[in-house]
């Protein structure tokens, strides 16, 4: 991480996760995402759904305890929790695209105030990696997107608009960065709560558009 | 009672089993990460050596060590003109998968497709409509200059069936008609692949079962969507999924 300020990447996650609600069905992508999970919500049930068509995952199974027919989207081996189903990856996506998933987390490179973000190309590439990233953006109830603040050089990931080609235009609700925990308001970004140790100026000098104190 | 059948689908070899498929076949692959991947059938795919291949899969490596065959090793082995995925570059800026070279080369072409979309435009072609609309993608890059319709005010995009000449699944269970059962998350593409496929060849981790010997009410696909069946011998001269080493940030 190339700004050591703020919260650490399990923070980051903890930070989010504590925006779930008692009984949503979550989907966590790739990466960072996958951290909400480890985050204790006291007595909330959330529901893990993973694209691969699993329903109700729980923790990472433990070293030699692996199921090596089980795994969530980003391929580590999980377990499951009593109640949990499995389906084909047509009737996986059928719960996404028809808004049964209250939220998903994603990683971005880029997140912009207009709630559009980029996830699945970078610059100059030909290709890209979209996985289930567009499914889930233009259906789940809830957009989460959760990033570093700034690039390796230190460029502003938050801007006010997504130079790289977009996930989906307009549905981010809330971005997390190791700066903070940010909602996007059309102009700018409204800082709902800013990481121990940094100051609102910090955070509006590595930001590329206005931030707002709530 | 006659069972539904007197012959059985299963066969001795895996290279017989994909001894007849043409140059330019299309074939879809079944597997997520490294779950449900005919790593066998891939094997003796290159092998048999065809060509011109449109391959359709989800991506193009299980993520093992040490690397069983993988759609990647057609590319790289001259196999493959066109691939249809959901990965045409890792999600990770740092990984680079050996066909995004030939790709970026423009030596193998590439259509890159939401993995939902993916979904069910197999689903589609296995279940006899062609075309639908879904919101994904919509208001992207992906979308542009393509048909787009308006219901009941929100706006989403035209996709066509996906249908394929072969499908390599694997899978947990089989009976000798074919009736399949996957394992936890073996199941993913693989039902999906079979029934949008012509012809679609199955290798199977539990040695193959007598007819009816699956409990009707658990078949998870029936028989009449799969022709060839291959039990997978025991390592080494099978190949099985291995604990993925977790990778280091």
């Amino acid at each position: 991480m190339s700004d050591t300020r703020g919260w650490n990447r399990q923070q980051i996650a903890d930070r989010l996760a504590r925006e779930f609600h008692d009984g949503w069905i979550v989907n966590l992508g790739v990466g960072m995402p996958t951290l909400c999970s480890n985050t204790d919500l006291g007595g909330r049930q959330i529901i893990y759904h993973s694209e691969n068509g699993v329903i109700g995952y729980g923790p990472i199974a433990p070293e030699g305890k692996e199921d090596l027919h089980l795994v969530n989207a980003g391929g580590q081996n999980v377990t499951l929790r009593p109640g949990a189903a499995i389906v084909h990856h047509a009737d996986s996506f059928s719960i996404i695209r028809s808004g049964r998933i209250d939220c998903t987390v994603m990683g971005a490179y880029e997140a912009a105030c207009n709630g559009d973000f980029a996830n699945w190309k970078v610059a100059g590439a030909k290709g890209g990696g979209i996985g289930g990233a567009m499914d889930l953006a233009a259906c789940a109830k809830r957009v989460f997107v959760i990033l570093e603040h700034t690039t390796r050089d230190g460029k502003p990931r938050l801007l006010r608009r997504c130079a790289l080609p977009v996930t989906a235009p307009g549905v981010e609700k809330l971005v997390a960065t190791n700066l903070g925990l940010f909602a996007p308001n059309g102009e700018g970004f409204t800082a709902r709560e800013i990481a121990n140790g940094v100051s609102i100026d910090e955070v509006r000098a590595v930001t590329g558009c206005l931030v707002t104190a709530t | 009672m006659e069972p539904l059948s007197r012959t059985s689908k299963a066969m001795e070899k895996f290279a017989d089993a994909v001894r007849d498929i043409p140059d330019e076949s299309s074939i879809a692959f079944g597997g997520f990460a490294a779950v449900g991947v005919p790593f066998n059938l891939i094997g003796a795919l290159l092998k048999q050596g065809t060509r011109g291949l449109t391959c359709v899969t989800n991506g193009l490596g299980s993520g093992q060590v040490p690397r069983p065959p993988d759609t990647n090793m057609l590319v790289e082995n001259g196999q493959v003109r066109k691939v249809i995925c959901a990965f045409t570059a890792a999600t990770r800026a740092s990984d680079v998968l050996p066909f995004t070279k030939y790709y970026e080369a423009g030596e193998v072409e590439g259509e890159l497709v939401p993995q939902g979309t993916l979904a069910e435009r197999l689903r589609a072609a296995g279940a006899g409509i062609p075309a639908f609309y879904t919101p994904a993608a919509v208001g992207t890059e992906l979308a542009e200059g393509r048909e787009t319709r308006a219901f009941n005010g929100r706006e989403y995009l035209l996709e066509h069936a996906l249908p394929v000449d072969y499908a390599f699944l694997r899978a947990w269970r089989a009976d000798a008609f074919g009736n399949l059962q996957f394992r936890r998350s073996q199941r993913n593409f693989n039902p999906l692949m079979a029934m949008a496929a012509r012809t679609a060849i199955v290798e199977v981790e539990e040695p193959i079962l007598p007819i009816g010997e699956i409990d009707p009410d658990h078949v998870h696909l029936s028989g009449i969507f799969v022709h060839r069946l291959v039990h997978i011998p025991p390592p080494p001269d099978g190949i099985w999924p291995t604990r993925r080493p977790e990778r280091r940030r």
